[in-house]
C-alpha cells in the first residue's frame, strides 16, 4: 500500500526523467514542425514563410516515398525474421549441455560490440567485394562467377549485415528465457512421450513469447532509424532507401531543410503508428 | 548406453555450436588478421589465413595520421559519461514506476520509448542551431547529453523491469520494521538492483560507444570519438583494406575486451521482463 | 586605482594577448585523398615556421567531410578554420559571402602563376574565394603491354569507338582482365561525373538555354546506350560499385586495360610501391566523338575559410603556404617530384625536374587547359561546369540521377526507364526550384 508521502516522492524521482526527455522530443519536435512549413533552404539562402503543407504534399508525393515505405518494412521485416528465428536456434544449441561453452558464447555475441560503421565497411569491401572480396575468392574457388552483392542483392546484403549485427542481442534474450524453463516439465513431456518437435512447440515456443516480443520490439526501434549500414554500402542507391535515409536525401544531400522536415515528421508520425500497433498486439505480453 | 548417447550428442552439438559461433565471430577475426597483413597479402587469391609475415606496419601507419589516444579518450569519456548521466536519471524514474505504479506508468513508459523513434537527421537542423546559440558544437558535454537522452527510454525500460521483479513483500517487510524511504533504497533494494543496474550500465556503455550519427555530425576536434576516427580510413586512395582493418580493430578493440569480461553481467540482466 | 595595480592589470592583458596569439589553433577539415594526408605529415615544417599556430586535422572521408562541412558552413557553425571543398562548391558559397575573400595572400603567392582554368573556377566578382591545392582532369590511363599484345596502337587522341575496340580486344575474363574500367557508384561526384563529361563529348548537356532538362535527348540515350554497352561487355563485375578507389585499386592489381578517370591517378599507377603496373602505363587524352568537345572534366581541391571562422589571418597564413610554390618544392624535397599537388601552376608545368619525374605531365596539362567550364558542351548552357552545374540543387539531384544510372549498370532497369525516370526527377527538381 503506497503512501501518500511515497506518491509524491515517486513523483519527485520521476520528474527529472520526464521533464529531461520532454525537453529533448518537444524543443526539436516544434523546430522540426516550423521548419516544415518553410521553403528552408540554406544553400539557396531561403528561410521563407510559409509553405503551409507544400512540403508534406511534396514529399508524400513524390514516388520515392512510397518505395522508401516498402523498403523499411522488407528491411525490418527480414531482420527481425532471421534473427528471431536465428536466435531461438542458436539460443536453443547454447542452452545444450556442449564443451566450451563460454567461449562459444563470447564467440556468437561478439558482433554486438561492432559498431555499425565498421561492420558496414568490413563486410562491404572485405566479403562482398566482387573482385576482392572472400566471397569472391571463395566464389572462384569452387569454380562460380562472384557475385556482387551489393548490386545484385543489395537489400538482402543490408539485411545480412543488419541481423548480424542483432543476431547477438536477440540470442541473449532468447537464452536467458530458456534457461528459466523449468525442465521438470520437459521431462514429463518427454516421459508422456512428446517428440523434440511437440516439446518445442507446445512448451520451448510459448515459454518464449514475452521474449520474443521483447525482441521484436526493441530492434524494430532500433531497425527503423538504420543510417550507418546504408550510408556506407549502397548509399541508397538500388533500391535500398529507406524513409530515413530518404529524410538524411533531403536533408544533407539536397540541402532542402523544409522538405527534410516534413518528411521528417511524417516518419515520426509513422514510427509511432507502428509502435502503437506493436504495442496492442503484444502490449499484454509485457504486463507483468 | 543411456551414457553413450548423451556424449555423442554432446560430441554433435559442441561441433554444432562451435561451427556455428566461429562463423559468426569470423568476420571480426578476419579484420583482426587482415591488420596484420601488408596491403598485398591482405587481398591476395587464395586467402592466407595464419602462414604470412605478420607486420604492425598498418598500425604505425594509422597511428601516424590520426592520434588514437585522443579519440579513444573521447569514446570513453561519452561512453561512461553519458552511461553515469543517464543512470542518475534513470534509476529513480524506474524506481518509482515500478514500486509505486499508477495508471499512467505504462502511457509514460511508451511514450518515453516512442521519443526513441524521432529520426536523427530529421532533428539534426533544430539541434545543430540550438548548439551553436548555446556555444556546443564539438563539447563533449553536449554529446553526453545527447547520447544519455537517446539511451533514456531504453535504459529506464530495462531497469523498470528489472526493479519491477524485486518482490515487494521484501519492502513491507522493511517498512513494518521501521525503515524509512531512505533506508528502504539504500539497504534493501540497491544489493538487489545492482546485477540489473550493472547490466544496463554495460548495455548502455556499448549503445553509446557505437553511436555513429551525432558522434559524426557534432563534433570535429574536441569531442571526436573512435566513430569519427574511423571514417577518415573508409575508402582512401589504392589498396587500404590492411589500413582499414587496422583502425577498425583499433575502434572495437577496447569495447571488445569490455563485452568479452562482462558478459556474464551484460547477460543477467537483459531481459526487460521477458522472465517470469 | 594605484599605478601599481593598474601596472599588473595592464601586464596581465598583455600576457592574456600574447596567450591568445600564441594560442591560435586552426581546424582544417580535409578529405582522405592521398596528397592531402601527405600534407597533414608535412604540418611540422609549417608549424616550426608559425610556431604561434596549432593546426588540427579533421581528416575525413569525402562523403562525410562534405556532408559536415555543408552543414556547418549553412548553419555558420564556426566549427572548421580552413576547409577542403571543390569547383563545384566555391562558386555557390563565395556568391551566398560565406567564404573570405582570398585577395591577399601575401607577395609570395603569386597568383598569376595560378592556371587560367582552375582560377577561373574558383573566383566570384573578380575575388577568388578558395586557393586549389591540387587540380585534376580526366584522361585515359591504359596498360602498354596488354596494347602491344592486342595489337593495337593508342593515338594521343582516341574516339569512343577506339575505346570500344580497345576494350574489347584486351578483355580477358578468364585471367580478371577487363578492358575497361568506369566509374559507376551512385554519386554526383562519382558516376555522374564521369558521365556529365563523357556526355559531354557525345553532344548531349544536363538544361538547355532555358534550363529544361535534356535527359529525354537523343544525345542522352548515346551516351548511356554507349557507356551500358562498354562496361556490361568489357567492364568489370561489380561495376555499379566502382568509384575513383575501387578503380584504382583494380588497375593497380592489374585487372583494368584502360581506365578513364582523374589524372591524379597517374602518380599513383606509376608509383611502383603501390602499382603492380607501374612499368606499363599509357596516357591518352580523354575519347572524343568528334563533335569538338572531349570526355574530360576539370576539377580543383581547394583550401578555404568559411566566414564564421574565428582565426581567419592564421588561416590565411596557413593557404597560402600550402597552396605555394615553396610547398610544392617541400614534397619534392621529402617525397619526390611524382609526389608534388599537380594541376595549379603553370611554373610546375615549365620545371624540367617536374617533367622528368611525371611522365604524365604533359598529358595532365593537355587535358586540363582543353576543358572549358563556361562552354562544356557542343550546345549553349545557361550554367557554368563541365562535369557538374554550378547551382545548389545539382548535387541532390545528380545524385538522385547517379542512383538511376547506376541501377542501369547493375542491369536493375533498361537504359530508357533510367532515362525517363531522371527527366521526370529534374524537371520536379528544377520547377521546385523555381526556374
Amino acid at each position: 500500500m503506497a503512501t501518500q508521502h511515497s506518491r509524491s516522492a515517486a513523483r519527485a524521482m520521476m520528474a527529472p526523467a520526464v521533464f529531461l526527455l520532454l525537453v529533448w522530443m518537444l524543443v526539436p519536435l516544434i523546430l522540426t514542425l516550423w521548419f516544415s512549413t518553410l521553403d528552408y533552404r540554406p544553400l539557396r539562402g531561403t528561410f521563407d514563410c510559409c509553405e503551409g503543407l507544400g512540403n508534406y504534399v511534396r514529399f508524400v508525393s513524390s514516388s520515392a516515398f512510397w518505395d522508401s515505405i516498402l523498403t523499411t518494412l522488407q528491411l525490418l521485416g527480414g531482420v527481425l525474421l532471421i534473427t528471431v528465428v536465428g536466435g531461438i536456434g542458436l539460443a536453443i544449441l547454447l542452452d545444450q549441455p556442449i564443451w566450451g561453452q563460454g567461449i562459444v558464447r563470447i564467440l556468437v555475441i561478439a558482433p554486438f560490440f561492432v559498431m555499425p560503421t565498421v561492420s558496414a565497411l568490413v563486410w562491404k569491401n572485405m566479403f562482398m567485394n566482387p573482385v576482392n572480396g572472400l566471397f569472391a575468392h571463395a566464389f572462384k574457388a569452387v569454380g562460380l562467377e562472384p557475385v556482387d552483392w551489393l548490386s545484385q542483392f543489395p537489400l538482402f546484403s543490408i539485411i545480412l549485415i543488419v541481423s548480424w549485427q542483432w543476431l547477438p542481442f536477440a540470442t541473449l534474450i532468447l537464452l536467458t528465457a530458456i534457461q528459466s524453463l523449468d525442465s521438470e516439465q520437459f521431462e514429463a513431456a518427454e516421459m508422456d512421450g512428446a517428440g523434440p518437435f511437440a516439446r518445442f512447440g507446445y512448451i520451448t515456443l510459448p515459454h518464449l513469447a514475452r521474449s520474443i516480443t521483447v525482441v521484436v520490439l526493441i530492434q524494430t526501434i532500433f531497425l527503423l532509424s538504420i543510417f550507418a549500414e546504408i550510408f556506407v554500402t549502397t548509399g541508397g542507391a538500388f533500391g535500398t532507401r529507406t524513409l530515413t535515409y530518404l529524410v538524411y536525401q533531403r536533408v544533407i544531400e539536397s540541402q532542402n531543410v523544409g522538405l527534410g522536415s516534413a518528411g521528417g515528421i511524417i516518419a515520426v508520425i509513422l514510427a509511432n503508428i507502428v509502435a502503437a500497433i506493436l504495442m496492442r498486439v503484444v502490449g499484454k505480453n509485457l504486463d507483468a | 548406453m543411456a551414457r553413450a548417447v548423451t556424449t555423442q550428442r554432446k560430441i554433435v552439438f559442441t561441433a554444432l555450436a562451435w561451427g556455428i559461433g566461429l562463423m559468426i565471430f569470423f568476420p571480426i577475426l578476419w579484420t583482426i588478421l587482415t591488420s596484420f597483413k601488408t596491403e598485398a597479402t591482405a587481398i591476395a587469391d587464395p586467402p592466407v589465413f595464419f602462414n604470412f609475415d605478420w607486420t604492425l606496419e598498418n598500425y604505425q601507419v594509422v597511428q601516424e595520421r590520426s592520434d588514437y589516444m585522443r579519440y579513444l579518450w573521447n569514446s570513453v569519456a561519452l561512453a561512461l559519461g553519458s552511461t553515469f548521466l543517464g543512470i542518475l536519471i534513470a534509476v529513480p524514474a524506474a524506481w518509482s514506476m515500478a514500486f509505486v505504479p499508477t495508471r499512467r506508468t505504462k502511457n509514460v513508459l511508451l511514450w518515453m520509448l516512442s521519443t526513441k523513434m524521432l529520426p536523427a537527421v530529421g532533428v539534426l537542423y533544430p539541434i545543430r542551431l540550438i548548439l551553436i546559440q548555446l556555444g556546443l558544437l564539438d563539447s563533449k558535454i553536449a554529446l553526453i547529453f545527447i547520447l544519455m537522452l537517446i539511451n533514456l527510454p531504453i535504459i529506464i525500460w530495462m531497469l523498470y523491469t528489472y526493479f519491477r521483479e524485486i518482490p515487494g513483500e521484501i519492502l513491507e517487510a522493511a517498512r513494518m520494521d521501521g525503515a524509512t524511504l531512505k533506508d528502504e533504497i539504500l539497504y534493501v533494494l540497491t544489493p538487489m538492483a545492482i546485477p540489473g543496474i550493472a547490466s544496463t550500465v554495460l548495455l548502455n556503455i556499448i549503445l553509446a560507444w557505437n553511436e555513429a550519427f551525432w558522434t559524426l555530425t557534432l563534433t570535429t576536434v574536441n569531442a571526436a570519438p573512435l566513430t569519427a576516427f574511423i571514417a577518415s580510413y573508409s575508402s582512401p586512395e589504392g589498396l587500404f583494406y590492411a589500413k582499414l582493418s587496422a583502425a577498425s580493430t583499433m575502434a572495437i578493440a577496447p569495447i571488445l575486451i569490455m563485452g568479452w569480461f562482462s558478459q556474464k553481467q551484460l547477460v543477467r540482466g537483459l531481459t526487460f521482463g521477458a522472465v517470469k | 586605482m594605484t599605478d601599481t595595480l593598474r601596472a599588473l592589470m595592464g601586464a596581465t592583458a598583455l600576457t592574456a594577448v600574447a596567450l591568445a596569439a600564441q594560442a591560435e589553433t586552426i581546424t582544417i577539415a580535409t578529405v582522405n585523398n592521398g596528397d592531402m594526408i601527405r600534407m597533414q605529415g608535412l604540418t611540422s615544417h609549417f608549424t616550426d615556421m608559425h610556431p604561434d599556430i596549432t593546426v588540427e586535422w579533421v581528416t575525413l572521408e569525402e562523403n562525410v567531410l562534405r556532408q559536415n562541412v555543408t552543414t556547418d558552413i549553412a548553419t555558420g557553425g564556426g566549427q572548421y578554420d580552413v576547409i577542403t571543398i571543390g569547383t563545384y562548391e566555391v562558386p555557390i558559397w563565395g556568391a551566398n559571402g560565406w567564404l573570405v575573400p582570398l585577395d591577399d595572400l601575401g607577395a609570395d603567392y603569386n597568383i598569376d602563376d595560378l592556371l587560367p582554368a582552375v582560377r577561373g573556377g574558383l573566383t566570384v566578382d573578380g575575388h577568388l574565394y578558395a586557393s586549389p591545392f591540387y587540380g585534376e582532369s580526366s584522361m585515359v590511363m591504359y596498360r602498354t603491354d596488354l596494347m602491344e599484345a592486342a595489337g593495337l596502337e593508342m593515338p594521343e587522341a582516341p574516339t569512343w569507338e577506339f575505346i570500344r575496340e580497345a576494350a574489347a580486344a584486351m578483355t580477358d575474363r578468364d585471367n580478371e582482365v577487363y578492358g575497361i574500367c568506369l566509374r559507376g557508384k551512385a554519386g554526383w561526384g562519382e558516376n555522374m561525373a564521369f558521365l556529365s563529361a563523357m556526355a559531354n563529348s557525345f553532344g548531349a548537356r544536363w538544361f538547355d538555354m532555358d534550363w529544361r532538362p535534356q535527359f529525354d535527348t537523343e544525345a542522352w540515350s548515346n551516351t548511356l546506350t554507349f557507356y551500358l554497352d562498354l562496361m556490361t561487355n568489357y567492364g568489370p563485375p561489380g561495376a555499379s560499385n566502382n568509384g575513383f578507389n575501387e578503380n584504382l585499386a583494380l588497375f593497380q592489381t592489374g585487372k583494368c586495360g584502360m581506365w578513364i578517370d582523374a589524372t591524379v591517378a597517374a602518380s599513383f599507377v606509376t608509383n611502383p610501391t603501390d602499382s603492380q603496373v607501374a612499368e606499363n602505363v599509357g596516357f591518352a587524352l580523354a575519347p572524343d566523338n568528334g563533335l569538338g568537345r572531349r570526355g574530360n572534366w576539370l576539377w580543383a581541391w581547394s583550401l578555404g575559410i568559411p566566414a564564421s571562422s574565428d582565426a581567419q589571418e592564421a588561416a590565411k597564413t596557413f593557404i597560402a603556404w600550402a597552396t605555394s610554390s615553396a610547398y610544392t618544392e617541400l614534397v619534392a624535397a621529402e617525397e619526390g617530384w611524382a609526389n608534388v599537388p599537380p594541376g595549379t601552376r603553370t611554373s610546375l608545368y615549365q620545371n624540367e625536374e617536374y617533367l622528368a619525374a611525371a611522365p604524365f605531365a604533359e598529358m595532365t596539362l593537355r587535358s586540363m587547359e582543353s576543358a572549358d567550364p563556361t562552354s562544356p558542351s557542343v550546345d549553349p548552357v545557361p550554367y557554368t561546369g563541365v562535369q557538374f552545374v554550378a547551382i545548389p540543387e545539382f548535387a541532390g539531384l545528380a545524385t538522385e540521377v547517379g542512383q538511376l544510372f547506376s541501377a542501369a549498370l547493375a542491369g536493375q532497369m533498361s537504359a530508357e526507364d533510367a532515362l525517363s525516370q531522371a527527366q521526370e526527377l529534374a524537371t520536379e527538381e528544377m520547377e521546385a526550384a523555381g526556374y
